[in-house]
């Protein structure tokens, strides 16, 4: 393979809905990736959109997602044997090293950590792991982990299953049993979430992945930039705590595709 | 050593600027340009009265000599933008104003906003390849360039630059139009027209099909126009397409441009792309005798 930022065309091999809306893709791509790396999947006549690896094998990888918007909802349709486009793998990846890590997934954000996760326990780390999400529905990659045994705790928003209420309460909990001693947290997930994790953390270390609107992912259109000039996809998507408490939109505001502010959800 | 420049009434610590849509988005993203890229002067987004969302992606692609674009002229609106300028004014380093508008009254409502935003001088955007209405679809018209540029410079003091196309039969004709109508400098080149097809999917890539080529296999073209213009025009050019050495640099000097734009460059060399080229630049004048930049401009003109 050309190491041109160009779409690479490749063939769907096989698709599983993972829970209630999210569904995984595989697909042949043999560039070396690491977790916390994400892709430019194009599908074509549609959009492209950036998009964390979900499964790294030499030869196979996968990205796994919710519907939510047009693109992903034609991604949702596609099949094994549909074309789309790859390009990447795109920005820094996670730190993975230290003796014990605390894994926070919001939402979707356990797709982006389950390769790191895997990464971790085959180093021999020890791996704690918060997923969580809006209903017991969402829940997914439970089983995937437990595999590797990692310890997770669940949390949803509405008391369907294990702990009632968000992932970053949750972990306030966890990191406050003085048993456990944890020598750096990673987290994906909603930007506040993440945001109060960080605000809670103390002096353990920190790696976040973020998400923005992104256009050219080669470092050049700042679209996705934060602070002074950070762009998303060279120097990100994962920033340590250091970096993200001088970010003052950190959890608050992102920029459309015109580039105007808007507001993060809490 | 010196590579100071002057363009009209701007002087420039050193003649590298950032072009037009590169890093240029909002405040923090000039700001790294200008504290930690070491560059001369920045040119903002090209701004219009109302935001825009551009094209869906694929916007950007890179090929195997350059890259290709067809953003579609996203930016949020001279209303939102005025802020990001408001922040990185106290950094001393000249702004230059990029605007784009579809008629004359567009260009000078922007122009006076530019001007009330206190921009150093403005760029206009007369050149965009692939946006409906806007860019080249006036660009390509001398009486339009004309028009627009002697409307614009009724309404403003500040210098006013024309950023012109290689997408035309003559850009020649179009600098001498702009000089005439009273333009303080030419800028060339914008992008040149060009497309991908993926031959799997037998459809082009960019979603606006037809996109804007850079980087490296354009500057040929670059140096080119700016030898053309510079034969026929008195006011200053600046030289813009493919730059990412100090020797390409002092190509387009020789041609006759008095400073230069670095875009894609920030790709191939990273952020500090500009401090680099100015050190080759002054390391190539030291080794050729040169004291002074401006001792180099034009000279290739035999």
């Amino acid at each position: 393979m050309k190491h041109v930022n160009l779409p690479y065309i490749t063939k769907i091999t096989d698709s599983r809905i993972e829970a209630r809306g999210i569904k995984t893709l595989l697909f042949r791509y043999p560039r070396a990736v690491d977790p916390g790396q994400f892709f430019m999947i194009w599908i074509p006549g549609v959009d492209e959109i950036p998009m964390s690896v979900s499964y790294i094998s030499q030869d196979i990888k996968g990205i796994t997602f919710r519907r939510v918007g047009d693109a992903t909802t034609a991604l949702y349709k596609l099949k094994p044997d549909d074309m789309i486009g790859i390009r990447g793998p795109y920005g820094n990846g996670f730190r993975i090293d230290g003796k014990h890590i605390l894994f926070v997934a919001g939402g979707t954000g356990i797709a982006t950590l389950a390769p790191a996760i895997e990464k971790a326990i085959s180093k021999g780390i020890a791996s704690t792991v918060v997923i969580g999400a809006k209903t017991y529905e969402e829940i997914f990659f439970e089983e995937r982990l437990k595999n590797h045994n990692a310890k997770i705790h669940i949390s949803t928003d509405d008391g369907s299953r294990g702990y009632k209420g968000y992932a970053s309460d949750l972990s306030k909990q966890i990191l406050n049993k003085k048993r456990e001693r944890f020598n750096s947290i990673i987290t994906c997930g909603p930007e506040p979430m993440m945001k109060k994790l960080l605000e809670t953390c103390g002096d353990i270390p920190l790696q976040a992945s973020l998400e923005r609107y992104m256009k050219c992912c080669i470092g050049l259109c700042g679209q996705c930039c934060i602070g002074e000039g950070l762009r998303v996809c060279v120097e990100g998507p994962v920033f340590d705590g250091k970096t993200l408490k001088n970010i003052e939109d950190f959890g608050v505001y992102r920029r459309d595709p015109t580039g105007r502010k808007i507001r993060i959800l809490g | 050593m010196d590579i100071s420049t002057t363009i009209s009434s701007i002087k420039l610590k050193n003649p590298t600027i950032l072009a037009s849509g590169i890093m240029d988005e909002d405040a923090g993203s000039m700001q790294r340009i200008i504290k930690r890229g070491g560059v001369g002067a920045v040119v903002t987004k090209s701004i219009g009265l109302t935001a825009r969302r551009g094209y869906p992606n694929p916007t950007v692609i890179e090929l195997e000599h350059g890259i290709l674009n067809a953003m579609g002229l996203p930016n949020p609106g001279i209303d939102h933008y005025g802020e990001e300028i408001e922040k990185i004014k106290h950094l001393q380093t000249p702004i230059i104003g990029s605007i784009y508008g579809a008629n004359p009254d567009e260009f000078i409502e922007l122009s006076r906003r530019m001007e009330d935003l206190d921009v150093d001088a403005l760029e206009l955007n007369l050149s965009c390849p692939h946006t409906k209405k806007y860019g080249l679809e006036i660009g390509c018209d001398p009486y339009l360039v004309r028009k627009i540029t002697c409307a614009v410079k009724e309404n403003v003091s500040i210098p006013v630059f024309i950023k012109l196309s290689p997408n035309v039969t003559s850009i020649i004709e179009l600098a001498k139009m702009a000089e005439e109508a009273g333009a303080d400098a030419i800028v060339a080149i914008n992008t040149v027209k060009a497309m991908k097809i993926n031959i799997d999917l037998r459809r082009p890539i960019l979603s606006n099909k037809i996109g804007g080529y850079s980087g490296k296999a354009i500057m040929p073209i670059g140096v080119r126009c700016v030898y053309e213009i510079a034969e026929n025009i008195q006011i200053p050019i600046i030289g813009v397409g493919g730059i990412t050495t100090g020797e390409d640099a002092i190509e387009y000097f020789m041609a006759g441009a008095s400073a230069v734009q670095i875009g894609s460059g920030v790709y191939y060399r990273g952020i500090d792309i500009f401090k680099t080229v100015c050190s080759e630049i002054e390391n190539w004048m030291k080794k050729h005798g040169y004291k002074k930049l401006s001792d180099l401009i034009g000279v290739a003109h035999i």
